[in-house]
């Protein structure tokens, strides 16, 4: 980094017995409990399916994950470490000292999907391609701009934007291979992905929350603002990105709707209204289902399309907390 | 089992509390736990029905309901589902005349947890018998709201 990053000014012994807010100990189990490592996701399996992708289609996937591992390692070195010296308490710190990591886990595991799966060369190429394209390092920039600035508050703003928004116009690609047979060993690596990346945006978009509470109105519209319009210039860029990405296959328009679906989970994540309306954010069924078995319609009860009564699925029931 | 942080805490704050009963009565239809994240309950709120939440502490004597309700809730838990429901939820549904009154569920979640979205409320529809009547992300957005309250008028007539 160019310029000294601010240190959190005193430390004291971190005490684990004495919790201020349940929340940084909840998201802590949460973290520990979902640890893993690529080493553990046979992506060796995916050779063969690899081999029946296009060169145009390889090359688009090669390009969608040096830009989320570009995007990891900012969340990593730069992310999640701005954010430690904001901490109200000291468990906090920790949580987030965990994220930083997790996140260089999560850059580390695309090396391992493109060691297993393409050339020297092919990873080299794609390498290339992430720092030439103009829109990925727009990206990249405005965000580690934000979090290289003086207000606590924008950068969770921008911290939760990334987590919760940024990442998906790449993590539609393994969704839809997965839809189609296809990488899903792959596939069943970046769900890990996604989902620490849930934990993550909910916690840091909870902070932010807990921040406003003190707030004067005034500076909570000036937030507000601030939140919709970073959004507004994200999601312009996110937009030619996309077509940079995905125009070669003809995906743009399928990505740009789970791009309009995430945005509103994001702003939620915030404690915001969800802005774009529900005809924009019509995700493709098969993606949905790639993310979320759960997620269909036929779980509406309500609309009466479903089979929702009946519930199939074999669950954990944890007898013991039972009485019944 | 794993537990969740928060109820580490507070039962071993106070082990004692943990016996059911002489909570305070609701006659509200709609009955919901919403932990200090306030997502589930900007939900609720903004569905304009009356509704009780639960206490946040699981040490706290929970909620008696007195007339047919849904439950709202959300999924705690990792990948393997355990801890999914709630402690909170797990006492008042061992409430035997909460369990008997629960009509059916609506679960909050994230479709970012993949197999574990929403599971808490499959398993409690699974346990009581009673279906999963709809399922929302995060805080919901104006659709979901809509089709809720809609579909919640229909649900008691």
């Amino acid at each position: 980094m160019s310029e000294k990053l601010k240190l959190v000014d005193q430390v004291q012994a971190i005490n684990w017995n004495r919790i201020q807010d349940d929340k940084d100990v909840d998201v802590w189990n949460r973290l520990v409990n979902n640890f893993w490592l690529p080493e553990k996701v046979p992506l060796s399996n995916d050779v063969q399916s690899w081999a029946t992708l296009t060169p145009e289609e390889q090359t688009l996937t090669m390009r969608v994950f040096t830009g989320l591992t570009l995007l990891d390692t900012v969340q990593a070195t730069v992310g999640a470490v701005s954010l430690i010296p904001d901490a109200v308490t000291p468990h906090e710190e920790a949580v987030l000292t965990n994220i930083a990591f997790m996140e260089s886990v999560h850059a580390k595991s695309y090396s391992s999907i493109f060691s297993t799966l393409a050339s020297t060369k092919e990873i080299d190429e794609a390498f290339r391609w992430s720092t030439e394209n103009v829109n990925l390092q727009k990206k990249a920039n405005i965000v580690t701009d934000y979090y290289r600035g003086d207000d606590p508050l924008k950068r969770k703003v921008a911290s939760t934007l990334l987590e919760s928004f940024l990442f998906y116009s790449g993590f539609y690609l393994p969704m839809y291979w997965s839809s189609r047979a296809k990488l899903t060993n792959t596939a069943d690596l970046v769900r890990l992905i996604i989902r620490d990346e849930a934990v993550h945006g909910y916690y840091i978009g909870y902070k932010f929350q807990r921040g406003l509470e003190s707030a004067t109105p005034e500076r909570r519209q000036e937030l507000k603002d601030y939140t919709f319009e970073l959004l507004f210039e994200l999601y312009e860029n996110e937009v030619q990105y996309t077509h940079d990405l995905y125009d070669s296959v003809g995906l743009a328009e399928d990505v740009k709707k789970f791009l309009h679906y995430n945005a509103n989970k994001a702003l939620m994540n915030l404690g915001y209204e969800a802005m774009f309306p529900s005809s924009v954010t019509d995700v493709n069924p098969a993606i949905l289902s790639a993310l979320s078995p759960n997620a269909d319609e036929n779980h509406d009860f309500f609309s009466g399309s479903g089979s929702s009564y009946v519930i199939g699925k074999a669950v954990n029931t944890e007898d013991e907390d039972w009485d019944f | 089992m794993t537990a969740t942080a928060v109820d580490d805490h507070t039962t071993s704050a106070d082990p004692a509390a943990a016996e059911d009963g002489k909570g305070p009565v609701t006659d509200a239809p709609l009955i919901y736990f919403s932990s200090v994240s306030d997502n589930t309950h900007r939900f609720v709120t903004k569905l304009g029905v009356r509704a009780a939440r639960m206490p946040l502490l699981t040490k706290e004597p929970t909620l008696q309901a007195t007339r047919p309700y849904v439950l709202v809730l959300p999924t705690y838990g990792g990948i393997t589902g355990k801890g999914a429901v709630p402690r909170q939820v797990v006492k008042f549904l061992n409430n035997e005349q909460n369990r008997s009154l629960l009509k059916g569920v609506i679960g909050a979640g994230n479709t970012n947890f993949g197999e574990t979205y929403c599971l808490a409320a499959d398993i409690i529809a699974a346990k009581c018998h009673v279906p999963v009547l709809y399922r929302f992300e995060v805080m919901g957005t104006s659709e979901d709201v809509d089709r809720v309250t809609k579909g919640l008028e229909e649900f008691w007539t």
